[in-house]
């Protein structure tokens, strides 16, 4: 025993670890990477690490023992805000926008965060999942947002410089590269800070953690507010970048597909929302070009397949091999 | 002595049942109490009053000269007052380490101290699992360690919160009995160097008289004996309704039910 103890008498590392690096590594290489990509190729890595920082949001949940059904609310305030500000204000600026998205998802999640917290299990998810309802009931009944077909929107600065349209498409992804850098850097840091790891801790038992001296509550609408602003600034990203928002954003459909990325990808590591969505945003979009009809088959087996293969999500591939 | 509990006129009612009856007890600095009783007699009623689990129905509890009747669990813990379980009360899925990582740090936190994992913090861990003789369960999965450990991953967890006052509820509950008093010397020697005034309930009265330097016995929410361990276990009523030694089956049916 004493001897397994001196082996184990250093501090544990500080410093870089593994997937910080390879966050950095993703980050320079699709910067750099970025204009010599197809267009099509770029807008599907939008889209698919706009939707990757919603998941990471989920994966927060999750960990905390909650699964939302209902993150297309933020999602859809996020795109709507960013829309708004263009729609009503002319204002084209992706960062204004981005900013408008993450401060009004987060407002909202602070203020049913604080009802949404003393719920669990099925009682959170449709919880959740009523209130993305009732965004998208609003919204289908407001004409002057558009009613059920949404309006246009497009960004044309970045921080205030003006970008010639063979840039505007790179900044966009550029900015969301950097974004879902920051989302997910920032995402693992607080995993591993004192609060971050109280999320194993409610999954597991929330009375011990009570009678340890934190406050569950507080811990879980902290994650809630974290999640929803992911999820708003993903929404916003996407609105900019298909340039169009409409209330299916908010419908449960959008929030199901989110849940299935989520399973699809685990919550191993921050990374895996990212490739998860990347896959899903792939399979969904060859499966339309090939078989316009029957996707959704196409989609459901390969959730099948993932299931009953790799229980633990995709991630699991890369920690069953480091187990091994 | 020193003052660091007490309890004042408390009373503890679940409809017709009294869980608690008039209870006034003061417990001082430094010393190791035992509470005994049968199941049932209000041990850990009394328990879950002074950890705020419980709401007393009337009367006051007072930690170091202040009032804690009616606080949260979470409130009372951060004041210094942690417990054990019963029934080990783990972070299943989490490994020893983290679940130790988890206690530590929610102790850094409400001391202020910085939001990330420290040297200090780390040190902190490798004493606990030194004293708590956990090194060889490091990496295990806090779900699946035998149930001996778990009581000292559960005891150790509610020392990482830095007490003043622990209350142990049933440390050797479910322990094997020649593991019993290994499980209590490492427990108590553990708790010793960190200088905390002990409160544990426990049925088996060895460990009882070894350990402890007072004992308080319950009967149906009474405290019917208070002193020390050995004139306490000598006392005739203790002798009859928590020991269970009785006068013949046929002249005392009504009491032998209560043993």
């Amino acid at each position: 025993m004493n001897q397994t103890v001196s082996i184990q008498k250093r501090p544990p590392a500080q410093g870089t670890d593994r997937t910080t690096i390879v966050l950095l590594a993703a980050l320079v290489v699709l910067l750099v990477a970025g204009p010599l990509l197809p267009r099509w190729a770029m807008f599907m890595l939008n889209v698919s690490l706009s939707w990757g920082t919603v998941v990471l949001g989920m994966l927060l949940l999750m960990r905390t023992g909650l699964v939302s059904f209902g993150q297309g609310l933020y999602y859809c305030l996020g795109a709507y805000a960013a829309g708004a500000l263009h729609h009503f204000y002319g204002i084209a600026d992706i960062m204004v926008m981005l900013l408008a998205s993450l401060a009004l998802a987060a407002a909202v999640a602070a203020v049913l965060g604080l009802l949404l917290a003393k719920y669990r299990s099925i009682f959170f998810a449709m919880l959740s999942l009523a209130f993305s309802m009732i965004l998208f009931g609003l919204l289908v009944k407001t004409s002057a947002l558009g009613s059920t077909d949404g309006f246009g929107l497009s960004a044309k600065t970045l921080a205030g410089i003006t970008l010639g349209e063979r840039w505007e498409r790179y900044a966009l992804f550029a900015t969301t590269v950097v974004v879902a850098f920051c989302a997910a850097f920032g995402v693992h840091r607080y995993l591993s800070s004192h609060q971050g790891r109280l999320a194993g801790a409610i999954r597991d038992n929330e009375l011990r953690v009570e009678y340890m001296g934190a406050s569950v509550r507080r811990v879980i609408h902290v994650n809630y507010v974290i999640a929803a602003s992911l999820a708003g600034i993903g929404g916003g990203l996407v609105g900019i970048s298909i340039g169009h928002v409409d209330p299916e954003m908010a419908f449960w459909t959008t929030s199901g597909e989110f849940v299935f990325i989520a399973i699809l990808s685990g919550t191993g590591s921050v990374l895996a929302p990212f490739l998860g969505a990347t896959i899903f945003e792939s399979v969904r979009s060859f499966a339309y070009e090939y078989s316009p009809n029957t996707w959704q088959l196409i989609l459901g087996v390969t959730m099948l397949l993932v299931i009953m293969f790799l229980p633990g999500g995709l991630w699991s591939v890369f920690t069953r091999r480091k187990a091994a | 002595m020193a003052v660091v509990l007490e309890a004042k006129d408390l009373n503890k009612n679940f409809g017709a049942v009294t869980a608690a009856a008039n209870i006034n007890v003061q417990i001082g600095r430094d010393s190791v109490v035992g509470l005994i009783g049968s199941n049932g007699a209000g041990k850990t009623t009394f328990i879950n009053m002074v950890t705020g689990y419980l709401k007393p129905t009337s009367g006051s509890i007072r930690y170091l000269e202040r009032d804690i009747t009616g606080l949260s669990p979470r409130q009372i813990t951060r004041l210094g007052i942690c417990r054990s379980f019963q029934i080990p009360q783990l972070f299943g899925n989490l490994s020893v380490y983290e679940n130790l990582q988890v206690g530590v740090g929610v102790a850094a936190r409400s001391a202020r101290a910085k939001a990330s994992a420290t040297a200090e913090e780390w040190e902190e861990i490798e004493t606990l699992i030194e004293r708590f003789n956990l090194g060889g369960y490091r990496t295990h999965t806090a779900g699946l360690l035998p149930e001996g450990t778990r009581k000292l991953l559960d005891i150790a967890m509610a020392v990482a919160g830095k007490p003043q006052l622990l209350l142990l509820d049933e440390p050797t509950s479910g322990v094997s009995a020649d593991e019993k008093f290994r499980l209590m010397d490492m427990v108590m020697s553990a708790l010793k160097v960190q200088g905390v005034t002990v409160l544990f309930v426990e049925h088996d009265m060895e460990i009882v008289s070894r350990y402890t330097h007072r004992i308080l016995a319950f009967y149906e929410g009474r405290i019917i004996a208070d002193g020390e361990p050995e004139a306490v276990l000598r006392d005739a009523e203790v002798r009859r309704y928590v020991i269970g030694e009785h006068a013949p089956m046929h002249q005392d049916d009504g009491a032998t039910n209560h043993g």
